[in-house]
Order: structure tokens, then sequence, then C-alpha cells
């Protein structure tokens, strides 16, 4: 079946399309795999000249793909999150980011997205580890249609990327038609509000986000939500101007509480302006049960209802201060 | 590869005197940045200016003038803690003033103690250990998918070799026949804590090799009449080579060879004196 037959309905799916199509365009666009499965019978089929596939060999495959970086292509580098940030980082930080070079890191399985695989392919501490990596891009698409909107806008930047896809089919974020362009280092407003900020980053945050807003709508306050789709460089104004128009922010995020989207926010506005921040995201503990994605991310603490809790907490300093 | 079967492209005597000059120059570069502020690995410096020495002058397709000229050889050092040797045989070539040797580790120059790719010539930043075959690979493969004339050497310690990710590398060379990448193993025998066989043996390494698939031969890292001509050679079709040179650690400084006690010095100038003069008294 031809890749781009279907639509696809995951993250992950919309990425690998994407991809090809770019690559038709510009062979300079490589593909390196890692043994991932589906790119060897839609990317390989095609392009086999602009595709490698490292084996099971994450470390090899980052500085492969820094090498090939080196020589004027613009290399994909595919793999899962928990290899990207912990068992390659080595490889992502002395060969990638220390030079620069224009490779896109691609990581599926993001988070919890793994799901019942539990905490082996879990990767609750990717934001935290790879923001902190000088000259990469970070950055997390909310849905199918962001995250080819994603990638044209990275494909040509000049230094290196970390793209954080899931796995599973995600519903749509944006109404067809009403796509705003990617802009990356540029949140996004999917409500307007002026009573809490909600500041959301991946597929099922920002769902829990929206439907929170619903919630909260319910009960008479107006939040604004705000898809964070660029973890670094961080969209410091749009923030900014969340502190000082609304009670507060409430972060939501499919990564450990710890130095992820909140924990960048936290920092951000501690110096830049000052303003309650609840953050909602995975507690620090491994995952103990299997389940699905949304049913051990709620297990963990992240779902509508806690977005809605921690909102209101935001709300009741407001009207106590 | 036996030697005698490879053609003779060394040139004549001159050549080799010309060699053992610039390897005598680089060695004393190694041993002034050893005294200066803040030391360097000489041990493992010194075992591998032969190889650097050979490459640099008689072997590598480069443009000292236009470090970026992209059909060169590529040279990788991954070992990356032999920078003194690097940066010395750099500037001997040409790709930077002799002169500019003197600010190694210094907060006012870009020689940063591991190699960087601020220095003209450096083609990647190494330093920790088992990155540079996997770079080496990826340039090969590179060279190789879109028919460019490059040839990809890379030098690995052999304490090195205890890294998994440098077999991830030969696995994958070997897998894509890479027979434009040569490797070329700094056979030292000694790591900080002493004998390689003691510490994590490495033999038998030739077979380790052979048995990833590579082209493996052994060599005399310090004999130019055995190196320059071993170098030259480029790997048989179908697979890459590797060279395990056999080397003395602190070659050159007699009583800093084959000893750990040599893996790394920052020289007083007493001792710098000493070891200037047995480098010459040697040569």
């Amino acid at each position: 079946m031809p890749a781009t037959a279907a639509p696809p309905d995951s993250d992950r799916a919309a990425y690998r399309c994407a991809l090809l199509d770019l690559a038709r365009r510009d062979s300079r666009i490589w593909c390196l795999d890692s043994d991932l499965g589906g790119l060897e019978r839609q990317f390989e089929a095609e392009l086999p000249r602009q595709y490698v596939d490292a084996g099971i060999a994450e470390a090899n495959l980052m500085t492969m793909a820094a090498a090939v970086a080196s020589t004027g292509l613009l290399p994909f580098a595919n793999t899962m999150a928990a290899f990207a940030s912990a068992r390659a980082l080595e490889q992502i930080k002395i060969d990638i980011a220390y030079p620069a070079l224009p490779v896109r890191i691609v990581a599926t399985h993001s988070g919890f997205a793994a799901a019942h695989l539990g905490p082996t392919h879990h990767a609750q501490q990717d934001l935290a580890v790879l923001r902190t990596m000088p000259n990469l891009t970070v950055l997390t698409p909310a849905d199918v249609g962001e995250t080819v909107r994603l990638i044209d806008a990275v494909a040509y930047l000049p230094g290196p990327v970390y793209v954080r896809l899931g796995r599973s089919p995600i519903p749509p974020v944006y109404p067809a038609g009403a796509e705003p362009a990617f802009v990356v280092g540029q949140a996004v407003e999917l409500r307007a509000g002026d009573d809490v900020t909600i500041v959301a980053a991946g597929p099922l945050p920002v769902r829990f986000a929206l439907d929170a807003a619903d919630a909260l709508a319910a009960r008479g306050h107006a939040a604004r939500v705000l898809n964070l789709h660029t973890i670094k460089p961080l969209d410091v104004p749009a923030l900014v101007d969340a502190a000082e128009r609304t009670a507060g922010l409430v972060t939501v995020e499919d990564h450990s509480l710890l130095g992820g989207l909140g924990g960048a926010v936290a920092e951000a506005l501690a110096e830049h302006r000052p303003a309650p921040v609840r953050r909602v995201g995975i507690a620090d503990a491994f995952c103990p049960r299997p389940g699905s994605h949304a049913e051990q991310l709620a297990a963990a603490g992240v779902s509508t209802d806690a977005v809605v809790a921690a909102a209101l907490a935001v709300l009741t300093t407001r009207v106590s201060s | 590869m036996s030697v005698e079967a490879l053609p003779t492209s060394l040139g004549p005597a001159g050549d080799v005197l010309a060699l053992h000059r610039t390897a005598l120059a680089v060695r004393e570069h190694v041993l002034a940045i050893a005294a200066g502020p803040v030391g360097t690995h000489v041990g493992g410096s010194l075992s591998s200016v032969d190889i650097l020495v050979a490459l640099y002058q008689e072997v590598l397709r480069v443009r000292p003038a236009e470090p970026d000229w992209p059909d060169r050889d590529y040279f990788v050092l991954s070992k990356g803690h032999a920078s003194a040797a690097l940066y010395a045989t750099l500037a001997e070539r040409g790709f930077f003033p002799v002169a500019e040797l003197a600010s190694y580790g210094r907060a006012d120059g870009r020689l940063m103690a591991h190699p960087t790719r601020a220095v003209p010539g450096v083609e990647h930043a190494t330093g920790s250990l088992g990155h540079g075959l996997s770079f080496a690979v990826g340039l090969a493969l590179v060279a190789r998918r879109t028919g460019r004339p490059n040839r990809v050497f890379v030098l690995l310690g052999d304490g090195e070799l205890q890294e998994g990710s440098v077999w991830e590398a030969a696995m994958a060379a070997a897998h894509y026949e890479l027979d434009n990448l040569t490797a070329i193993v700094d056979r030292n025998r000694l790591q900080i804590n002493g004998f390689t066989e003691d510490r994590m043996g490495l033999e038998p390494l030739v077979d380790k090799w052979r048995a990833f698939g590579w082209q493996a031969s052994e060599v005399d890292g310090h004999d130019f009449g055995e190196l320059v001509p071993a170098l030259r050679t480029p790997p048989a079709a179908g697979a890459p080579a590797v060279l395990v040179a056999d080397t003395v650690k602190g070659r050159g400084v007699r009583h800093l060879e084959h000893r750990k006690q040599g893996h790394f010095a920052k020289l007083g100038a007493q001792a710098y004196e000493r070891a200037l003069g047995a480098l010459r008294q040697a040569a």
C-alpha cells in the first residue's frame, strides 16, 4: 500500500509521510533508522539511497547521523525517546549538539506513550535532559497536522532539532482549515481567556487542557490555553503575558514533574514575571502497572480532572491575595 | 597483508628522513605542551606521533589552506586525548601557525585540550572514547553513497576498544562494505590503570576485527617504511581495513616509554629539559 494512501492518524505515521515527501523533493534528506519497524517498508522501499539502517545500535546511529550532517546532508535520526534521551545521550551531546550539526532526532514513544511496555520504554525524562543541551531545538507537536507543519518548518533549520512524538492515534486539535502556521519558538493560543492560563505540550496534555477549559467554562471561568509546542527556545513573552493578564498558570505535560515543560515555565516566570504556577505532570516515580497511555498518566497524576483542580487552585490564589 | 606485497609507493630514503625530522619536531612540540600550564596526555600522544606524521605528510589528500575541501581525505582522531600530537602535526603540515601551539589549554586560545572543530583541520570533536569510529563510518558511508573519492582514516586507542560503541560501529562498517575506511589502532598496550591485558584484555585483537568482517593486519607503528605503504594502500574491495599498529607508549623519551606513569604529565622545567634531552639523544 502506498505510504500516503490513507490519512495518517498518529503523529508517528504523519511524520513518516512528511519525511518521505520531503525526501522525494530533496535528496539531501536522509532517513537513519534503528530497526524501528515500518520505515524500511515505506522510506527504504522508495528511496533506498537516502536510507540507512543502523540496526539496534542507537549510539552508533546518532554519531553516524552527526557525520552525515557534517558533509552537508540533512539526516533524520529515528529512535524512541527512551533511547534518544538516555542510551544515546552522550552521542547527542558530543557529536550532535556540541558541533551544532543539523541532525533531526525524531523520537517516538515519548512520555508514557509506550504504555503497557512500562518504564523500559517510557521516557518521562527526555525534556528535562535534552533542553539542557546547548544548540538543540526541542519540539513536540499536538496533533497530526501540526506534526506535518513542524517537520516542514524544521527541515532546513541550521542547527540540531529534537522532535518528541508519540505512537498511537490522536484526535485533531485544530479545526480543519484553521491550522496556524508552525513557527518555532512561538506558542499557539488555542483558547482565549483572562482568568487562568493552561500551558500544555503534546497530544494528550493539549487534549486534557482543552477539556479542562471546557469544564472551567461551565463553572464560569475563562481559561486561556497555550499549546507550547516549542520547549526550547521557550516563548517567554507569551508566558509573561499570561502571567500578567491571568491569575496564574497551570502546566500540563506527558513528562516528569521535574525539569520538563513545568520546570521550564516556572524557571522563566520566576525571573521574568513571578506568578502562581501549578504543574501537572508525571509524579516522580516509575509507572508500577500496565495500562493504556491515558490510564497510566491518570494514575501518575496527569488528567483533565487534575488540570481542572490545578486551575481552580490557581484561581483561589487570586481570590485570596 | 604483507608489506612486501605492496607497491613500493614510499618515496626515496630522503622522504623517510624528512618524516623522521617532522616526527621529532612534533614530539618536541608535545613535550613543550606537556610543560605548559595544563600538561597533556604525553604517553599516548608520543605513541601516535609516527602514525599521524605518516598520514599527514605522505598519505592524506588535504589542503591545509582549505580545510573543508570537499574531496579531502578525512582523518578522525578517536583517541582525542592525543590532541597535543594532532595539533602539532596539523601545525607542522601548515593548517595553522606552529607558534599557536603555545596557546594549548589557555583561555585566550582555541586549542582545547580535547580536539574541537574550531581548530583548522580537526574533523570532529573527540575525547570521550568510543565515538570516532562511528563518525568515520558515517563519513565513509556518505562518500560511498554519493560516489565521492574521499578516503576515511580513524585512529583509535587500544584501551578505547573496551567501549562497546566501537563494536557497534565496527559491525556497521563491515555491513556496509566500507572499503574506503581504514582504522588504525594505536596498540601501545597501556591504559591508565596498567597494561590492557591485565586490566581488560583485548586479545586476540586481530582475530576480533576479522570476526567483525574487517581486513586486519599488524604493522610497526614507528617504522615509516611499513606505515606509509600500509596506509597508502586502500582496503581491498568489499570490506574496511584495520591496521593494528604496534607502538610504544611514551615513544622517544626513554624514561617515559612503556610506563603507565607517562599517561599524563605536566612537566616542570627540570623534567621538561630531561625529557627533551632524552628525546634528542634517542633521535
